[in-house]
C-alpha cells in the first residue's frame, strides 16, 4: 500500500518538476534572452513600424492613392517618369498616381494578406497537427493508422512546389485578393501539421506524459494541459517566419497575373508586379514596393530566428 | 620528478554579458610513472574540465587557463598548439565517458583506430591494419577483423568502450586520462572496463588519472586520491589511507554516503545535503562550509590552507577536520 | 541498396493515387468544369454536353477516375489548348532547359553555400559569419523574381554583361542533340554555341540560386556548428590527429548529413523560382511555358506538370536518399 503511495509521490514529483522546468520558466528564460537579442530588437523594430504604418497609413496620406491626379503630366512625358520631388517624395507611378500614398495605404493590404493567410495556415494546420499528433501519441494502433494518413496527405502537400498549388487554388477561386490569402494560406497547412505534429510526438514519449498516463488522467486533458502547451512554441516560431514567406508568396502570385485584379486597392505585391513592366525605364517604381516587402519579410525573418534560438535549449549558454 | 606535475591549476569561463564562473580554481597534484591517481567528487566538481584542460581541449575562446602543468618537465598550458597536438594521441592519450557519442558514427572503426596509427606512427596500409587488429585483439574484442569493418553503431557498449581504449593505447602513450569511462556502461561490463585498464597500465607503466565519482572504482583502483570540491582539491591521500581516515567532513560525507552491507540494519545511510550549488567562493572561505555539519565561524574567512592534521603525506584543506575523537568521549 | 530503391517506389504508389485524386477532384471543381476549360467560357449549354459526352463526363465518376488513372499511365496528358500539341511532348521539348538551369542554381548554392556556411561556423561572431548570416537572411527574403530583375536591370541592360533573354544568342546556328545547350555544343565541337549557352545562364541560375543558397549556407553552418560540439570531434582533437583530417573526415562528413536532406527538400522551391526567373529572362523551359499557360488558363498543361513535378520530386527524393545512406551507415540497408 504505501510502495504504491510513495510511487504516485514519486511521479506527482515528476510532473511537478517537469512543469516547473517546461512551463512559466522556460518562456521567461526565453523572453529574458529575447531581450538581449540585437537579431530580435531589430526585427520588432522593423514589425512595429511597419504595422502602424499598416493601422495609420491611410490617414496620413497625403494625396489619394488611387486618384490618377497627375495623370496628365505623366503622359505629356511619353514614357518619361517622374521621380522624386516635393509634392510626391516618391514619385509617381504609371498612371500619374502618388507613389508615396500608394505605399502607405498598401502596408495595410499587404499585412492583411499576411496575418490572414498565416492565421489560415496557422489554425487549420494546427488542428490537423493535433489531431495527428493525439491520435499518435495517445490513439493506440487506430490512431496511429490515422496519423499515417494524415501525414501522407501532409507528404504529397509539401512535395509540389508551392506556388503551383497556389496557382491550382486561385484557378478553381478564380482571381481576387481573398483567394490570394488562401491560396498562401493554404501552402502553409502542411507545415504547421508537420511541426506541431512532431512536436508533439516528442512530448508525447517524455516522463511527464507518461507519469499523467500513470495517474490516470484522461487523455484528453493530457494533450491540453501538458503536450500542448509545450509543443507550442516551435509553432510560434513558424508563425512569425510564416508572415514573412507569406507577403513573399502573395508577391510572386501577383507577379504571376493570379493576385487582386482590383486595381483601386494598392498592395505592394501588385504594385510590384505593375511595375516590372516599366522596370527599365524606372526601376524606381518597382524598388518601393520591393523594398517594403524586403524589409518587413526581413523584420519578420529576424524576430523569428531569435525566437527559435531564444527557444532551442541546445543554443542556450 | 613526478611525470606530470599540476601546480595551482585554474580554468575560468568567460561569457560575452555574463559573470566569470570558474571551475576549476586551484587544483594541484602529482602523478609518478606507473602510478594510478584519482581525481574524485561530485558532477561539477571540475574535474571533467580539469582532464580538458590538461590535453588542451577546451575551446579557445571564452576560457582563461591559470596555473602550471608540467609533462615530462613541459608545460602544457603554455605549449605551441603544434606541439601539443604531437603530443596528444602519442605521449597523452583520453578516454571519453560515452563511447557510443565519443565514436564517429559515419566512419568504420577501423578508420578511426588506423588514423592515429598514421598520424603518430607513420604506419600505412596493410600494416596499419594489422597493428589495428592487433589492438582491437589486446582490448578483448573478439574476431577484430571483422570489427574493424563495422560502424560504432554495431557494437556493443562495452565493445566501443574497448575501442575507444585501443585507440588510446595504440601509441603506448606515456599517460593515459580517464574521464568517468566506466559510467555509461552496464555494471557488469565497467568491472571487465576496470579490469583491462589496470592491465594495459601495469603491463605498460603507463600512469593513469582517473576522473570517477564512483569511489568504488577508486577503492579497486588508484594508487593516490584526490578529492575535489568546487574546483579545488580539498583532501589528497593514499587510497588506504583515505578509506581508512576521511578527514575533510565532504570526503567523510562522500564515504559515509555509500550503502555499505557490513553496517548493522537500520542504521539512516548519512547523506551530505544540499547541492553542489549551495557554496560560496572559494575566496570568501571553505566552499563546502554551507554544506558542511562542522562548519565555525573560521571557515568563512579566506580559503583554508593544506595541513596534514593527521599523517604526513595526507593533505586536507579543512580547519574543523574530523579527527578521532579523544578515547574519553568514545568510552563516555 | 537494391531493396531501399524497391521500397521507396512502392511507398511512391500510395503518394502518386493520393495525388491523382486530388488533381481529378480538383479538375472537376474548376469554373465550369473541363468543357468550359477547353472550349473557354462563351460556350454554350449543347456545346457543353457535347464534349461532356464526348469525355465521359456523363458516366458515374469513379469510371471517370478510372479512365483518368489509365490515361496518366501511358503518358498521355491530353493536349496542350494553347499550342495544339499534345502535353507530354511539350514537357519533353522544353525539360532540357529546366533542368539546366535547375543544375546550374544548385551547383552554385552548393559549391558557395557549404564552404561559406562551414566558414561562418568556425569563425562563429566573425565578420564572414554576421556577413553570410545577414546575406542569407536577405537571400530569402527578396522576391525571386525581383531579384531576377534586377540582375537582368543591372548586369544585362546597364552594363550588357550578360544577354538579357533567351538560352541562345538569335541568330545562331547550334546543332541539337541532346537539346542540353551547352552539351550539345561540346559534342559537336561548336564550342562557341556551348559558351553562349553558358553567358546566357549566368543571370538566371544566380538569381534561381539565391533561396537555396540562403538555405544552405544556414543549414551548413548550423550544422558545422552542432557537429563541433560532438563528443566525437573532442575524441578525433584527443587523438592529435591533423586538422585537416579532423575537419574533413571527422566535422564535415557528419555535418554534410541534413544539407544533403535539404538539398533534396529544395527541389519544390527551386522548380517555383525557375517558373518566375525562366519568365522574367524568357528562358525557353518549362518555367516560361507555365508561366503562359497560367495566363492563357491551360489546364492540362498545369495538371501534366503538377504530376510531372510529383514524379521529379520523388525521383529527387529518392537519389538523395540513396546519397544519404552512402554517408551515414546507420540508415543502411543490410
Amino acid at each position: 500500500m504505501t510502495k504504491k503511495a510513495d510511487k504516485i509521490d514519486r511521479l506527482a514529483e515528476l510532473m511537478q518538476s517537469s512543469e516547473a522546468t517546461t512551463g512559466a520558466s522556460l518562456w521567461r528564460e526565453a523572453m529574458r534572452r529575447l531581450r538581449r537579442s540585437k537579431m530580435a530588437i531589430i526585427g520588432a523594430v522593423v514589425i512595429a513600424v511597419f504595422v502602424v504604418l499598416a493601422v495609420v497609413g491611410p490617414w496620413v496620406a497625403p494625396h489619394a492613392p488611387t486618384a490618377q491626379t497627375w495623370r496628365g503630366e505623366v503622359f505629356a512625358n511619353q514614357g518619361k517618369f517622374v521621380g522624386m520631388r516635393g509634392e510626391n517624395w516618391f514619385g509617381l507611378d504609371h498612371l500619374g498616381r502618388d507613389m508615396f500614398s500608394r505605399m502607405l495605404v498598401g502596408a495595410r493590404q499587404t499585412l492583411l494578406v499576411g496575418v490572414v493567410s498565416m492565421l489560415i495556415g496557422l489554425l487549420v494546420g494546427a488542428l490537423v497537427g493535433v489531431l495527428s499528433g493525439a491520435a499518435a501519441t495517445l490513439g493506440g494502433r487506430a490512431g496511429q493508422r490515422v496519423d499515417t494518413v494524415i501525414m501522407r496527405v501532409t507528404d504529397i502537400m509539401l512535395s509540389l512546389p508551392s506556388l503551383l498549388l497556389a496557382v491550382s487554388i486561385a484557378a478553381v477561386m478564380g482571381q481576387s485578393l481573398t483567394t490570394v490569402m488562401i491560396a498562401v494560406g493554404v501552402v502553409q497547412i502542411p507545415i504547421f501539421a508537420r511541426l506541431l505534429r512532431g512536436s508533439m510526438l516528442a512530448q508525447g514519449g517524455s516522463d511527464y506524459v507518461l507519469a499523467a498516463k500513470a495517474l490516470g488522467i484522461r487523455n484528453k486533458r493530457i494533450v491540453l494541459t501538458q503536450i500542448l502547451p509545450n509543443s507550442i512554441s516551435p509553432v510560434i516560431v513558424q508563425a512569425t517566419l510564416s508572415l514573412a514567406t507569406a507577403i513573399i508568396e502573395a508577391a510572386a502570385l501577383s507577379y504571376l497575373g493570379l493576385g487582386n485584379p482590383d486595381p483601386a486597392i494598392p498592395e505592394w505585391g501588385v504594385m510590384l508586379s505593375q511595375a516590372q513592366r516599366f522596370f527599365d525605364n524606372e526601376p524606381m517604381m518597382a524598388v518601393y514596393p520591393a523594398v517594403g516587402i524586403i524589409i518587413t519579410a526581413l523584420g519578420f525573418t529576424l524576430l523569428g530566428e531569435a525566437m527559435r534560438e531564444a527557444l532551442d535549449p541546445k543554443l542556450r549558454g | 620528478m613526478a611525470l606530470l606535475s599540476v601546480d595551482e591549476l585554474s580554468v575560468t569561463f568567460t561569457a560575452k554579458g555574463r559573470k566569470d564562473s570558474t571551475a576549476v580554481d586551484g587544483v594541484s597534484f602529482d602523478v609518478d610513472q606507473g602510478q594510478v591517481v584519482g581525481l574524485v567528487g561530485e558532477s561539477g566538481c571540475g574535474k571533467s574540465v580539469t582532464s580538458l584542460a590538461l590535453m588542451g581541449l577546451l575551446p579557445d575562446k571564452g576560457v582563461r587557463v591559470g596555473g602550471r602543468a608540467l609533462f615530462e618537465g613541459e608545460d602544457l598550458l603554455t605549449m605551441s598548439p603544434r606541439k601539443r597536438r604531437d603530443l596528444r594521441g602519442s605521449q597523452l592519450a583520453m578516454i571519453f565517458q560515452d563511447p557510443l557519442s565519443s565514436l564517429n558514427p559515419v566512419v568504420p572503426i577501423g578508420v578511426q583506430v588506423t588514423e592515429i596509427l598514421r598520424r603518430h606512427r607513420g604506419m600505412k596500409g596493410e600494416a596499419a591494419r594489422k597493428e589495428a587488429a592487433h589492438l582491437l585483439d589486446r582490448v578483448g574484442i573478439p574476431d577484430p577483423d571483422r570489427r574493424l569493418k563495422e560502424y560504432p553503431h554495431q557494437l556493443s557498449g562495452g565493445m566501443r568502450q574497448r575501442a575507444l581504449i585501443a585507440m588510446a593505447v595504440a601509441c603506448a602513450p606515456r599517460m593515459l586520462i580517464a574521464d568517468e569511462p566506466t559510467t555509461a556502461l552496464d555494471v557488469t561490463i565497467q568491472a571487465q572496463i576496470l579490469e583491462l585498464l589496470k592491465e594495459l597500465v601495469d603491463q605498460e607503466g603507463t600512469a593513469l588519472l582517473m576522473i570517477t565519482h564512483d569511489l568504488g572504482v577508486v577503492a579497486g583502483l588508484c594508487d593516490q586520491v584526490n578529492v575535489l570540491y568546487a574546483g579545488r582539491a580539498v583532501e589528497s591521500a593514499g587510497r588506504r589511507e583515505l578509506f581508512a581516515h576521511p578527514t575533510h567532513p565532504y570526503a567523510h560525507g562522500l564515504l559515509g554516503s555509500i550503502p555499505r552491507l557490513d553496517a548493522p540494519r537500520g542504521e539512516p545511510l548519512s547523506p551530505i545535503r544540499g547541492s553542489i550549488n549551495d557554496r560560496i567562493s572559494w575566496a570568501d572561505g571553505c566552499a563546502f562550509a554551507p554544506r558542511c555539519d562542522h562548519y565555525t565561524m573560521e571557515c568563512l574567512t579566506g580559503t583554508p590552507e593544506l595541513t596534514e592534521p593527521r599523517a604526513a603525506g595526507h593533505q586536507v584543506r579543512c580547519v574543523n577536520p574530523v579527527l578521532p575523537k579523544p578515547q574519553a568521549e568514545v568510552s563516555a | 541498396m537494391l531493396r531501399l530503391v524497391v521500397r521507396r517506389l512502392l511507398q511512391l504508389i500510395p503518394t502518386l493515387l493520393g495525388l491523382s485524386v486530388l488533381l481529378f477532384l480538383w479538375l472537376n471543381r474548376l469554373p465550369g468544369g473541363p468543357a468550359s476549360a477547353i472550349l473557354g467560357e462563351r460556350a454554350t449549354e449543347a456545346e457543353v454536353a457535347r464534349i461532356n459526352r464526348a469525355l465521359g463526363l456523363d458516366e458515374p465518376v469513379h469510371v471517370q477516375y478510372w479512365r483518368f488513372l489509365k490515361r496518366i499511365a501511358e503518358l498521355d496528358l491530353g493536349t496542350s489548348t494553347q499550342t495544339g500539341q499534345p502535353v507530354w511532348d511539350e514537357f519533353t521539348l522544353r525539360f532540357p532547359a529546366t533542368v539546366e538551369l535547375s543544375l546550374a542554381a544548385i551547383l552554385i548554392a552548393v559549391v558557395v553555400g557549404i564552404p561559406l556556411g562551414y566558414l561562418a561556423a568556425r569563425h562563429r561572431g566573425g565578420w564572414i559569419d554576421v556577413a553570410s548570416v545577414s546575406g542569407s537572411l536577405i537571400g530569402i527574403c527578396i522576391p525571386v523574381f525581383f531579384l531576377a530583375l534586377l540582375l537582368k536591370g543591372f548586369f544585362a541592360v546597364e552594363l550588357g554583361w550578360f544577354p538579357s533573354y533567351g538560352r541562345l544568342s538569335t541568330g545562331l546556328d547550334a546543332t541539337q542533340v541532346t537539346g542540353f545547350a551547352i552539351l550539345d555544343g561540346l559534342l559537336t565541337g561548336e564550342f562557341d554555341a556551348s559558351w553562349d549557352a553558358v553567358t546566357h545562364l549566368v543571370l538566371p541560375s544566380v538569381a534561381l540560386a539565391s533561396i537555396p543558397l540562403a538555405v544552405i549556407v544556414r543549414m551548413t553552418r548550423a550544422s558545422v556548428l552542432e557537429v563541433l560540439g560532438e563528443d566525437y570531434v573532442r575524441t578525433a582533437e584527443s587523438k592529435g590527429l591533423e586538422k585537416r583530417v579532423v575537419r574533413g573526415r571527422h566535422v564535415l562528413r557528419n555535418a554534410m548529413l541534413p544539407v544533403v536532406t535539404a538539398v533534396g527538400l529544395l527541389t519544390g522551391s527551386l522548380l517555383s523560382g525557375a517558373v518566375l526567373t525562366e519568365s522574367v529572362f524568357s528562358f525557353g523551359g518549362i518555367g516560361s511555358f507555365i508561366r503562359t499557360s497560367i495566363d492563357a488558363r491551360d489546364y492540362p498543361v498545369l495538371v501534366g506538370f503538377i504530376l510531372f513535378i510529383a514524379m521529379v520530386y520523388v525521383v529527387i527524393n529518392l537519389l538523395v536518399d540513396l546519397a544519404y545512406s552512402l554517408i551515414d551507415p546507420r540508415v543502411r540497408v543490410h
